[in-house]
């Protein structure tokens, strides 16, 4: 029987022994998988180390993996700090990822660069808005479940996408191959020299200072602070909670479309099945490895990068499906709460299963 | 027309098995007040034990019992970390779905294109040659017929016997309970493990039955759309029935559809309408608060621990 009892003060460094146990776990949970396999861990790893730290190019890989991540991160922390769940970053960035390749194949394909860029940029994050604004107003108005709501709607927005690039909006030269034709060169993000990293990366980082100096430093992120706390205090304290709930998810919504951008014009140049592969959920993850602190959200995203790279390698170098990466990811985040009751709470181990008194 | 109709009316049965089977299994984990999101990760890992056994094995019945056991093995992670460790329900049900997504695309990769168990349409002799009626409940897969049964024996359970009354009072008022002298973490720990029975025997109708055969991400959200349905049909097995129809006509319509090649409505808006739909079930169920407010389990998703 195992006794649970609360601290009588949480453990200090909370959130460093959190982690730690996050990555002692995964890393744990990682050994039994390979070795029930009958891979010996310390090759697995091994594999996984050098596929990600070989090579300036390997570890180019991570921060390109990582770019998306910080977005979807973000729109996660963003709405979790008001205790919202957005689950439908993945929606948000399908949506993202439509209007970013709507602006520059149909809408603006003739303009340079220096105006293209700004506006898809723009119409990505409006795309995300509107997609998030559904979840929004339903909580908002009617105090509907936007946990379900969100996620539902990922599943529209995908069939959505996929009938846009299946149908209307299929490259006509593109020999019945799936997808938009490819966006102009003026909406192509710069990349920094001989890797795939875009400037997407340092936008992202952008976003996670913006985002916590506006929930540090100003009055709205205060508000939404104080109601994810304590949303009764704040309901007499006369805050607009419908209005913060509606402003924190477009915001949250904002980010996941950036991140549909990023990958649109950022690497694969047009609308194609490989925009939803799952980095909307992957973003609860960053958002609670780091806390749901902005800053330590795209150290979250690289380690989860860096997973991702290290499963691939995994495939390649000794044929394991490099879905393993996600049974890791879950792992982490079950290691992270085991991590935090540990720093809330004593565990004791005892025979007997009745409390003494 | 009757033709069409009793097609229609049978293919939805057949289409809301695993969603009915999900939402009820959901229904006794939330009565019990622990909530778990990790529904379609159970689903999915039941789906292809059930699928891996039946091909290793050959038997229906050990295909059966694995994924069954599967989901409730899967389900005992939530159990441990949300009632043993008090971690965040919401999350925790979260990463289950994402564990058990990776559990089943890691070690499904070998199996996809490969052949197992499938279990057929058996119709009931008798009852199945009732004119209509016959055709649509009786001519099913034995898992249909489980759902029959084990629907309303939830429901006996849940609301006709003392078990059922120690299961609701912790989803209730665990203090109470807890006072009374039930024993709280583990009443809730049995009901988070039975609803992962549940949710394996319904991602194994899926590889088995449904469309037998094993896919990454075959379940497609019908787990998230099973806790919508429990909300819908207010934590009572019986009206999951009527949610669980709602999904599963909505899917034959889209079948008829296509074989009729009747395009009426466009194929990707029917694709839609199902999460469409259960998003519409949810607006209304919130649009009546009350409905909402008196149905749920008091304590749902209210963590318990004994202060000293």
């Amino acid at each position: 029987m195992i006794r649970v009892a609360k601290r009588k003060q949480p453990l200090r460094y909370q959130g460093a022994v959190a982690t730690f146990s996050a990555v002692a776990i995964a890393l744990v949970v990682g050994c039994v998988i390979f070795a029930a396999l009958g891979v010996n861990p310390l090759t697995a790893y091994t594999a996984m180390g050098k596929g990600v730290l070989s090579s300036v190019d390997a570890f180019s890989e991570v921060l390109v993996k990582a770019t998306p991540l910080i977005f979807t991160g973000l729109a996660v922390a963003t709405a979790a700090t008001m205790m919202l769940w957005n689950i439908g970053a993945e929606g948000q960035l399908v949506w993202g990822g439509i209007f970013a390749a709507g602006t520059a194949l149909f809408l603006f394909p003739g303009l340079d660069g220096w105006l293209l860029i700004p506006l898809v940029l723009a119409a990505s994050a409006l795309g995300g808005v509107v997609w998030s604004l559904i979840p929004a107003l339903l909580r908002a108005k009617l105090r509907v479940n936007e946990i379900l709501t969100t996620l539902l709607l990922n599943y529209v927005a995908i069939i959505y996408m996929e009938h846009l690039f299946y149908g209307p909006w299929r490259d006509p030269a593109g020999y019945g191959f799936p997808g938009t034709a490819q966006i102009p060169e003026a909406a192509q993000l710069v990349r920094f020299a001989g890797t795939r990293i875009s400037i997407g990366f340092p936008l992202a980082l952008l976003c996670a200072v913006f985002l916590y100096y506006l929930l540090k430093k100003s009055i709205w992120g205060y508000q939404v602070q104080v109601i994810g706390k304590e949303q009764r205090a704040a309901h007499y304290a006369g805050f607009n909670v419908t209005g913060k709930i509606l402003t924190v998810m477009a915001l949250s919504g904002a980010f996941a479309g950036l991140a549909g951008m990023t990958e649109v014009c950022g690497i694969h140049y047009r609308l194609q099945t490989g925009l939803a592969v799952g980095y909307g959920y992957d973003g609860i993850i960053v958002a609670w490895l780091a806390g749901l602190n902005p800053l330590a959200v795209p150290f979250a995203a690289i380690l989860l990068g860096a997973l991702f790279v290290g499963g691939e390698q995994l495939q390649s170098v000794l044929g394991l499906p490099s879905s393993i990466s996600l049974i890791l990811e879950g792992a982490l985040l079950f290691g992270l709460f085991a991590g935090q009751t540990l720093a809330r709470y004593t565990l004791t181990f005892s025979s007997r299963s009745e409390v003494p008194s | 027309m009757i033709e069409d109709l009793t097609f229609i009316a049978q293919i939805s049965i057949k289409s809301s098995v695993a969603v009915l089977l999900a939402t009820v299994g959901g229904i006794i984990t939330e009565r019990s007040g622990v909530l778990n999101l990790g529904i379609e990760g159970m689903m999915l890992v039941g789906a292809l034990a059930g699928f891996a056994a039946g091909h290793f094995t050959q038997s229906p019945v050990v295909a059966v019992a694995a994924g069954t056991m599967a989901g409730g093995a899967l389900s005992l992670v939530h159990a441990f970390f949300t009632i043993a460790l008090r971690s965040n329900q919401v999350l925790s049900g979260l990463a289950l779905t994402i564990l058990g997504t990776g559990l089943a695309n890691f070690l499904g990769r070998p199996l996809i294109g490969q052949t197992g168990v499938r279990i057929r349409q058996l119709p009931i002799p008798y009852l199945s040659d009732i004119p209509v009626i016959g055709e649509v409940f009786f001519n099913q897969s034995p898992f249909a017929y489980a759902a029959y049964l084990l629907v309303p024996l939830a429901w006996f359970v849940l609301f006709r016997t003392r078990t059922g009354l120690v299961l609701r009072a912790v989803g209730e008022d665990a203090r109470s309970a807890d006072v009374a002298g039930v024993n709280v973490e583990l009443t809730r720990t049995l009901s988070v493990f039975v609803g992962g029975l549940f949710a394996g025997l319904a991602g194994t109708y899926l590889s088995l039955s449904y469309t037998p055969g094993w896919k990454e991400t075959m379940t497609g959200g019908q787990g998230w759309i099973a806790i919508a349905m429990i909300i819908f049909c207010t934590w009572n097995p019986l009206l999951a029935f009527f949610g669980a129809l709602l999904f599963g006509g909505l899917t034959a319509l889209q079948f008829f559809f296509q074989a009729t090649s009747m395009d009426l409505i466009p194929s990707y808006v029917l694709k839609m309408l199902p999460y469409l739909l259960t998003i519409g079930v949810l607006v209304l169920v919130s649009a009546s608060s009350r409905h909402r407010k008196s149905a749920s389990p008091a304590d749902l998703g209210v963590p318990f621990y004994r202060e000293l």
